[in-house]
């Protein structure tokens, strides 16, 4: 199962902070593919797929969307940083 | 047991209460093997409507507790694979802050200062970009999240074309 977190303006966004998902088929599935099916859910999900807007860590580190998941990983989304 | 005399000291900190440069600096001054230059850095809540504005301001820090320290784990490592640094400090804040606050310190020793006026920018520069951190302003009842600056990204991303 994977646990999907959401931070900062996408959290309140989506009104979503953690949710847990089950992937279908676990062979050569990439972050995009986890996208393409939040997304699927239409408005706001589709911002996801803003890869300006919206990046991507898996297991607590910073990914490119060709990222392979094996189906137990903590994914998280959220906008650019703005620390410091 | 024998001290890698090669070891950089890293220290990092991820809290909701203030910090003192004081300490911190005589902290890195004992844990650092041999400094001759240790620079610091402090970055500050700015009020950023100006005055004459109704309202309180403030600033919430949201971050992503696990992904945080081993980002700035990480780009402390980098700083210290880079130049000969003896010890670094990250202390980060999060939680509400008002205005002129201090957020963030940074500290750098080395036995030179070159090594370590670069290694402190550097690990600002990267903090901006790729530790999970995220700003939301308040003034009054007006709330806005910070967007990031493009100039934050060119003055990481130069890092990666210089040797030092």
């Amino acid at each position: 199962m994977l646990t999907v977190r959401y931070f900062a303006s996408l959290r309140e966004a989506l009104g979503c902070e953690e949710e847990n998902i089950t992937l279908e088929q676990k062979d050569n599935v990439t972050v995009s593919d986890l996208v393409g099916l939040l997304s699927a859910r239409g408005e706001p999900w589709d911002v996801l797929q803003d890869t300006g807007q919206v990046l991507v860590a898996v297991n607590q580190s910073i990914c490119q969307r060709t990222q392979p998941l094996h189906g137990d990983e903590e994914v998280a989304f959220f906008p650019p940083m703005t620390g410091g | 047991m024998a001290v890698d005399d090669k070891t950089c000291r890293i220290n990092i900190q991820v809290q909701s209460d203030d910090f003192d440069l004081g300490s911190e600096y005589s902290r890195l001054r004992h844990q650092a093997d041999n400094p001759g230059a240790i620079v610091s850095f402090i970055g500050l809540v700015r009020d950023f409507i100006g005055e004459g504005t109704e309202g309180e301001q403030s600033l919430t820090l949201e971050h992503y507790p696990g992904m945080t320290e081993k980002a700035l784990q990480d780009i402390a490592d980098r700083a210290c694979s880079r130049w000969p640094l003896s010890g670094c400090t990250i202390i980060h804040r999060v939680g509400k802050l008002v205005p002129s606050e201090q957020i963030v310190a940074v500290l750098v020793a080395s036995s030179h200062r070159d090594a370590a006026f670069s290694g402190a920018e550097f690990i600002m520069d990267y903090l901006k970009t790729e530790a999970p951190f995220w700003k939301k302003q308040q003034a009054g009842d007006q709330a806005e999240w910070v967007v990031s600056r493009a100039s934050d990204y060119q003055r990481a991303s130069r890092w990666k074309n210089s040797k030092h």
